[in-house]
């Protein structure tokens, strides 16, 4: 038996099928993923994110931590509130784990981390803290739920205090507020507008029924992943470990190269990386044949050679079989990817595939 | 769990299998089987004609999450597929017993009844892994 969040009974009320996924009972889904995936890119979804990992960091020199820290910097953030997306190194430039940073005041910013990687997250950002006299505080008495959908918002309003009501409403993309105990958030990991929604463990359950009484839908980890890989973005552990660089994971443009004088963790290995220049590419494909691609498949380029997949699928949205592939250098759009010992035919697709409840890439060709 | 069809044999790879009149055998997945799959997107069929061996590989049912080898309960030769899940592999989902049969096959050698489970194994069956 894994961890249980605060809205374990929840889910196994509605009918949830439980599976773990590192170290916690989470809902896979609750009847049918595709339904659930519809119901986000047509109406509002919700999705129980409590597993994910909180860490509140305070002290006077956390801005400078935080520019040591990851590849992106924070001295982007120049509103209270505002969101940055980025990745946490190790000296050879591979990739610890990818997190959201809120900036909530000079000396208090949130991550968001992965909950399969926190025991590693959490003793290697206590362990590069020391230097730099920071408070490190997991926040593991806080639920959270990801509310998402083109009518996300206005569904998921109610349950905010009505004070912070209308200023919740006005919050921009990629930003966050505390309005009391909860922390809401205009952040999510399915392509669509929406809000993540911290708050006391307590208040939880309430919310979560709430939610579905305004009929939003329960949704399970099977359509978070179907949602994030049309919308094209990396998974912790299969798109990315340590053993990559953000430059062969999509993830150039997380990493701030100014000002040179910066020196974040893994910063010369990722420059000796992009200085060598033959990074494998990391592309979106869309299967032109009849099946399914999936992860660990081999992508066979004619004449070029041969890269793999790192997530694979069928897109509900689109009706057909999309993956994210890391493959060798070179300029091409066609390559083939082997099934069951069959060669299939992909073509090599600009993402997103999916956004905002919109197809993004050209069907046929 | 809806109750099993009563005049099905089943496999413990959760596949039923159906004689026919004359003397051709239906197969398909059963209900728990499309359940613990979910959403089915594509189902790979064999030809028409093929020869397979108890035990060998048939077809692969695919859905949203993964993908699932269908194993030949017997051995003999494909008699017919059923082409409409080429388009429609959701009819696995709603009609496992029904509409979503996946092949027919010809039986090279008799049924051994021995090897498949009754209705009544096969529901034990089910009710152990649910527990």
């Amino acid at each position: 038996m894994g961890s249980k969040t605060p809205l374990h009974e929840k889910h196994v009320d509605a009918g949830a099928r439980i599976v773990d996924f590192g170290g916690w009972d989470m809902p896979l889904h609750y009847g049918s993923q595709k339904e659930e995936h519809h119901a986000v890119r047509q109406n509002a979804g919700v999705f129980d994110v409590s597993h994910m990992t909180i860490v509140d960091l305070a002290g006077e020199r956390v801005r400078e931590f935080l520019q040591h820290l990851v590849a992106n910097d924070v001295a982007k953030l120049k509103e209270y509130g505002k969101a940055l997306y980025t990745a946490m190194l190790n000296a050879d430039g591979g990739v610890i784990d990818d997190l959201i940073i809120y900036y909530l005041s000079d000396t208090n910013y949130r991550l968001v981390v992965n909950a399969a990687t926190r025991i590693k997250d959490l003793a290697w950002i206590r362990e590069q803290a020391g230097a730099f006299d920071i408070a490190v505080n997991e926040r593991a008495e806080l639920a959270m739920v990801a509310v998402q959908g083109p009518n996300a918002r206005e569904l998921a309003a109610p349950c905010i205090a009505a004070e912070f009501r209308d200023a919740a409403r006005a919050m921009k993309p990629f930003f966050g507020m505390q309005t009391g105990d909860v922390f809401i958030a205009r952040t999510g990991y399915t392509g669509e507008d929406g809000w993540e929604i911290c708050m006391p463990a307590a208040d939880a359950p309430a919310v979560w029924d709430r939610l579905l009484a305004a009929g939003v839908v329960p949704c399970g980890l099977g359509a978070r992943d179907t949602l994030r890989l049309e919308a094209a973005m990396n998974l912790y552990g299969t798109d990315m470990d340590e053993t990559v660089s953000p430059l062969e994971a999509g993830l150039n443009w997380t990493i701030a190269w100014e000002p040179a004088e910066r020196d974040f963790i893994g910063r010369a290995a990722l420059e000796a990386l992009r200085d060598a220049g033959n990074s494998r590419r990391f592309v979106g494909l869309l299967l032109e044949d009849r099946g399914v691609l999936r992860n660990h498949q081999k992508v066979v380029v004619d004449g070029v050679g041969e890269g793999e997949i790192t997530s694979g699928g069928f897109s509900p949205t689109i009706g057909k079989s999309i993956a994210l592939a890391r493959v060798p250098a070179g300029d091409y759009d066609r390559a083939q990817v082997e099934v069951r010992g069959k060669l299939l035919n992909v073509r090599i697709v600009k993402t997103p595939f999916v956004r905002n409840g919109k197809i993004r890439i050209d069907i046929e060709e | 769990m809806s109750d099993l069809p009563g005049d099905l044999l089943y496999t413990k790879d959760h596949e039923w299998l159906r004689r026919e009149d004359d003397g051709s055998v239906t197969i398909g997945i059963t209900d728990h089987a499309q359940g613990a799959l979910g959403d089915l997107v594509y189902v790979e069929l064999p030809e028409v004609g093929q020869d397979v061996d108890e035990g060998g590989d048939m077809a692969v049912v695919e859905s949203v999450k993964a993908a699932s080898d269908v194993y030949a309960p017997i051995s003999g030769s494909i008699a017919a597929v059923n082409e409409e899940l080429a388009d429609d592999p959701e009819k696995i989902n709603s009609d496992p017993y029904g509409d979503g049969w996946i092949v027919r096959m010809q039986p090279s050698d008799g049924i051994d009844e021995g090897a498949l489970l009754s209705p009544d194994d096969y529901q034990q069956l089910v009710d152990e892994l649910d527990d």
